[in-house]
């Protein structure tokens, strides 16, 4: 049982990477205290729990720092292994399949879903959107494969592969908005486009899930700083 | 037939690591060797459609892709009793492993190779300015310790095991240096140790068709980036 003050998530309402751990934790209802890092500037506590990425999440436990999203999930499974649902699957093929997904999820689905507003010019903004939709397309193939019919890849509650796309969905939201899309089409990927809307009304997911609208004006802001001239 | 299969290419580093992880626990497996001349093979197509990469892990046929979670995976399924574990018990000293794994992979591989294929001198030396700093980070990581896992090798040992053999090919092809011996002391101390193993020593493909390989490979990305328009 973790003591009051020993556990703590250095990190930022906006971002995705930080929702994994709060969701992990969430789930093994292990409290929490959230050191929420002011955009544009890095805490002290930042750069000393994290020098060689300086990037949150930073999960503190006993004041000792453990790096990455996704290795912090999973180092939350393992270090309270009996509260709450396990986050990985018990079979080593089925964690395999979990961690593959969740690499292809980090390293090609998410930044081609970024590429999508970084894209210079139509041709090149529809090369992004076909991108984003052709994973979705293998994502839907593997929520099918994996989920075996029930509500989320983790199974009856939500795992660690839900939590690696899942927190992605605010974003998601926000590029549909922005760009007029239709990304998670329920025509053309059903079983997605229903698993999302179990996961965000999941209690463990609803407390940290941003609403869209606010994620929305928090991504002008950002648009607006990288695209302002440089100070003289 | 052996129930174990890793579907690999003759040269790449991320294969020769699902080698030393099967060795280790002591299970026999076969290797398919993929013949990049005649296009990739139908089984490694259906075996990674996502990826059509190398390594790829066929266990009674269900096939595991990506060199860290095949790893993983056989560390999983193979383990208690007398098997060789791979990674640290402590949840702590795991998380640390697969950190420095992914910073290994990430930094560390594609950092050298960006150097070897950089043409521009300015650009060339940055990016080697840049990969020193990530071998910095590994110098300290191992200093005081014979194998990153101690006294014996495991998962982080195994992911940096491209370093001994792979990256003296990249220096000289590339025409760069990394691997210091002033520098990086203990780095290198864990090189040695590390490749003299002999079930580590006797996995990696030979020294000359590695650079053969390198410098027909370089040539060509160089090439097609100055043909870039």
């Amino acid at each position: 049982m973790a003591k009051a003050g020993e556990v703590k998530v250095i990190g930022g309402w906006p971002s995705p990477f930080v929702m994994r751990p709060r969701i992990a934790l969430n789930l093994k209802g292990v409290e929490y205290e959230l050191l929420e890092e002011k955009f544009g500037a890095k805490s002290e506590l930042l750069l000393r729990s994290n020098p060689v990425h300086k990037k949150i999440p930073v999960f503190l436990h006993a004041d000792r720092p453990v790096c990455e999203s996704l290795i912090i999930v999973q180092y939350i499974d393992e270090t309270w292994p009996s509260t709450g649902p396990s986050i990985l699957p018990s079979d080593p093929y089925d964690r395999a399949t979990a961690r593959f997904w969740a690499a292809y999820i980090d390293e090609k689905w998410f930044p081609s879903m970024t590429g999508i507003a970084r894209a210079q010019g139509e041709e090149a903004k529809k090369a992004a959107i076909d991108q984003v939709v052709e994973g979705l397309f293998l994502l839907e193939d593997a929520f099918g494969k994996i989920s075996k019919g029930k509500p989320f890849f983790g199974g009856d509650t939500i795992g660690f592969l839900d939590i690696a796309l899942g927190c992605f969905l605010g974003w998601l939201r926000v590029t549909e908005k922005t760009h007029g899309l239709k990304l998670l089409d329920e025509a053309k990927v059903p079983g997605l486009a229903k698993w999302a809307e179990r996961f965000c009304a999941d209690d463990a997911v609803k407390g940290v899930m941003p609403e869209t609208e606010k994620l929305a004006e928090f991504a002008k802001l950002i648009m607006a700083k990288f695209k302002a001239p440089p100070p003289q | 037939m052996a129930k174990l299969k890793i579907i690999v290419s003759a040269t790449s580093l991320f294969c020769t690591r699902i080698e030393w992880a099967l060795k280790l626990k002591g299970l026999e497996y076969e290797l398919t060797v993929e013949d990049w001349d005649k296009g990739k093979s139908e089984l490694l197509l259906k075996s990674n459609p996502a990826h059509k990469k190398v390594p790829v892990l066929l266990d009674d046929g269900v096939a595991i892709a990506e060199s860290k979670v095949i790893l993983e995976y056989i560390d999983e399924k193979w383990k208690g009793g007398d098997l060789y574990p791979l990674l640290p018990q402590d949840p702590y000293e795991r998380a640390q492993a697969r950190f420095w794994a992914q910073f290994a992979d990430d930094k560390c591989v594609f950092g050298t190779w960006g150097a070897c294929c950089a043409v521009d001198a300015l650009e060339k030396e940055k990016a080697v300015e840049n990969a020193l700093e990530s071998f910095a980070y590994l110098e300290k990581q191992i200093e005081g310790k014979k194998f990153f896992a101690g006294d014996k090798i495991g998962y982080l040992d195994l992911v940096a095991g491209w370093i001994p053999h792979w990256l003296g090919v990249m220096e000289e092809t590339g025409g760069i240096k990394i691997l210091d011996a002033e520098r990086f002391p203990s780095l290198h101390e864990w090189a040695q140790n590390f490749i003299k193993i002999p079930l580590i020593k006797e996995c990696v493909p030979p020294r000359d068709f590695l650079v053969n390989y390198s410098i027909a490979l370089l040539s060509y990305l160089r090439s097609s980036a100055l043909n870039k328009p």
